[in-house]
């Protein structure tokens, strides 16, 4: 994950804390949607960034997720998720997002 | 276009050596891209001048040293299967066969010369930074001049002009100017000078992007003039479309480096301009190159773009996170030759120009539907009917350490996905979709080179052999980095053999 989204992200947490906060992931391939999912829950797993050593555990999820489809507006949904639904490999991210959420 | 009448006109060139020329051309040629050129140079030393490795060095003087100890030696950059197909030693299908990491697959006995393009060493690029300094902004030692002479012995332009100043002096000049040192096999070995010390668009930093922007288009545009054949003479309009900011502080970006560049290889019949849209100016000069040739306007119009400095080391974070080598290493520059068909080059089908209005909409699908498939539906094609898409080519090497993906792959499975929404192809075709009609992603990433622009060389190629008919250039740019609008850009142009422009024109 990008220095400047775990800056943001770190920010976000301290100032208005974790409570009530989700990240909803877009990432078209399972690798990078893991790597961002264990930044956001165990912490960056590279040590380079500013949540290095900062284990938020917050609830991760991916666009991908029925639970989240299911509460969008299916138009919408079609409009701007629908290609990556049919080009991804949907249950292979789904597989590592849960890994670092539960 | 193809098809269109080719009724004449007489025109009389104003400039000297032609003026006694009448000479007659279509008055509505069919264009065509007739010549691609392509180049990558070796800059090791100006990494550290990156946007995000200054900024970060800044932050962390340690991280300097540990660039450089990631940084690749000259003969592993040249044996690099990637860079191997930037310049045609390689096809893009051969590197789809050559198993991952490529930087630890090299190619034995890789040559720097291509089939239609070449890389330079360090030197070199300093030479023609050198030779391209109109207002002695650089300096570089008498060392690094001599190897730069020799590194440049086949180029054809200004070579008494690289030449080098003694350490002492070198060293008095940084002394006592602002600017910035150069670097070269771990010594100092050149400066490049502020010219204003209350201008922000002429800080040595800047200069260093627009020198190194020229110079790398200068070498790419005078290959392309050797390879092709046609005298710089007969060139007749310039179209940059590079990533650089020329200008002052009245006019950050005014431009025009076509002309300058122009200037260098010797195009004294010729004017330019340039062209900004970010990632997907290549594309966008493209098909106004076209559109002057097809109108007669103008006879062989060239577009170049030089390399992008700002965007060296870019990724230097993730790679060093990862352990592997900094591969952002190279300032890559290409250069097209677009001038009337006459049955040979790719035909430019100026009629199937794709574009992303600025009420299309910025999803993925809204995207794909104005770029690819209406221009299709408007010539009566499927999906299926084009052999080759050209997508932005990043070297998926580069960008997966950091968290990015594999660009070009992402890009072909969401165009296989359109194919599926058409029911062109089954939910099942979507791999082999990707796998005949995509490539991998061969190019650095330095925004407007990768935008589906590397493979015109590959596919022009492809067509004199013909094995490829029909081939589709799709750029996007996020215009939103700028902070002006929300919006992405795109363009698109479908390229054809010759016989099948003819049948479907």
């Amino acid at each position: 994950m990008d220095l400047e989204d775990q800056a943001n992200v770190n920010r976000l947490a301290e100032t208005s804390g974790t409570d009530g906060m989700v990240v909803l992931l877009g990432q078209p391939d399972a690798n990078s949607a893991g790597l961002f999912a264990e930044t956001v829950t165990r912490g960056d797993p590279t040590w380079a960034g500013p949540l290095a050593g900062v284990p938020l555990g917050l609830p991760v999820y991916h666009v991908l997720e029925p639970e989240i489809k299911e509460q969008m507006d299916g138009d919408l949904y079609d409009e701007h998720v629908g290609l990556m639904e049919l080009s991804a490999d949907v249950e292979e991210i789904i597989k590592w997002v849960a890994v670092y959420r539960d | 276009m193809a098809g269109l009448g080719q009724a004449t006109v007489t025109l009389l060139r104003p400039s000297n050596r032609r003026a006694a020329n009448l000479e007659t051309i279509p008055l509505s040629p069919t264009p065509a891209i007739l010549s691609a050129s392509y180049a990558l140079s070796h800059a090791p030393d100006l990494v550290r001048y990156g946007s995000k490795p200054v900024r970060e060095i800044g932050r962390d003087p340690s991280l300097l040293p540990r660039i450089a100890g990631s940084l690749r030696p000259w003969d592993e950059v040249v044996a690099y299967p990637p860079n191997q197909v930037f310049i045609g030693n390689l096809a893009p299908e051969d590197l789809a066969s050559i198993p991952r990491p490529w930087y630890e697959n090299r190619i034995d006995s890789a040559s720097p010369s291509g089939a239609f393009g070449r890389m330079v060493s360090q030197p070199a690029l300093y030479g023609l930074m050198k030779l391209c300094d109109d207002f002695d902004l650089l300096a570089i030692d008498g060392e690094l001049a001599e190897q730069a002479g020799f590194d440049l012995v086949d180029f054809d332009h200004r070579r008494g002009r690289i030449t080098g100043v003694d350490p002492a002096e070198l060293r008095t000049l940084a002394e006592e100017s602002a600017g910035l040192d150069l670097h070269h096999d771990g010594r100092m070995a050149g400066f490049i000078r502020t010219v204003h010390d209350q201008d922000e668009a002429l800080t040595a930093s800047v200069l260093l992007e627009n020198l190194a922007g020229k110079a790398t288009a200068v070498l790419a545009f005078s290959d392309l003039l050797r390879n092709s054949g046609i005298g710089a003479g007969e060139i007749d309009y310039l179209l940059n479309c590079g990533e650089e900011a020329v200008g002052d502080r009245y006019q950050r970006g005014g431009g025009s480096l076509s002309k300058a560049v122009g200037e260098v290889v010797g195009c004294v019949n010729a004017t330019g301009s340039d062209i900004k849209a970010f990632c997907s100016a290549p594309v966008h000069a493209l098909i106004a190159a076209g559109a002057m040739v097809a109108a007669g306007v103008h006879k062989y119009v060239v577009v170049l773009g030089g390399g992008s400095q700002a965007k060296l080391g870019m990724k230097f974070g993730a790679h060093l996170r990862n352990g592997v080598p900094v591969m952002e290493d190279c300032l890559a520059s290409m250069a097209f030759l677009v001038g009337p068909a006459g049955g040979h080059g790719m035909e430019l089908r100026l009629d199937l120009a794709g574009k992303h209005p600025i009420g299309a909409g910025s999803s993925p699908k809204a995207v794909y539907e104005a770029l690819v498939v209406e221009p299709l539906v408007r010539a009566g094609l499927g999906m299926t009917d084009i052999d080759k898409y050209a997508v932005e080519m990043h070297n998926p090497e580069i960008t997966e350490p950091g968290g990015s993906g594999d660009v070009p792959r992402m890009n072909y499975r969401t165009l296989a996905a359109m194919a599926v929404l058409r029911r062109e192809i089954g939910r099942g075709d979507i791999d082999r979709f990707v796998a005949e009609r995509g490539m991998p992603g061969f190019a650095p990433t330095q925004g407007h080179i990768p935008a589906g622009v590397p493979y015109l060389g590959h596919a022009l190629e492809a067509m004199r052999r013909g094995s490829l008919d029909r081939a589709m250039i799709v750029a996007k740019g996020s215009l939103f980095l700028g902070r002006m609008t929300q919006l992405v850009d795109g363009v698109s142009f479908i390229v054809e053999r010759p016989a099948v422009a003819r049948r479907t024109g």
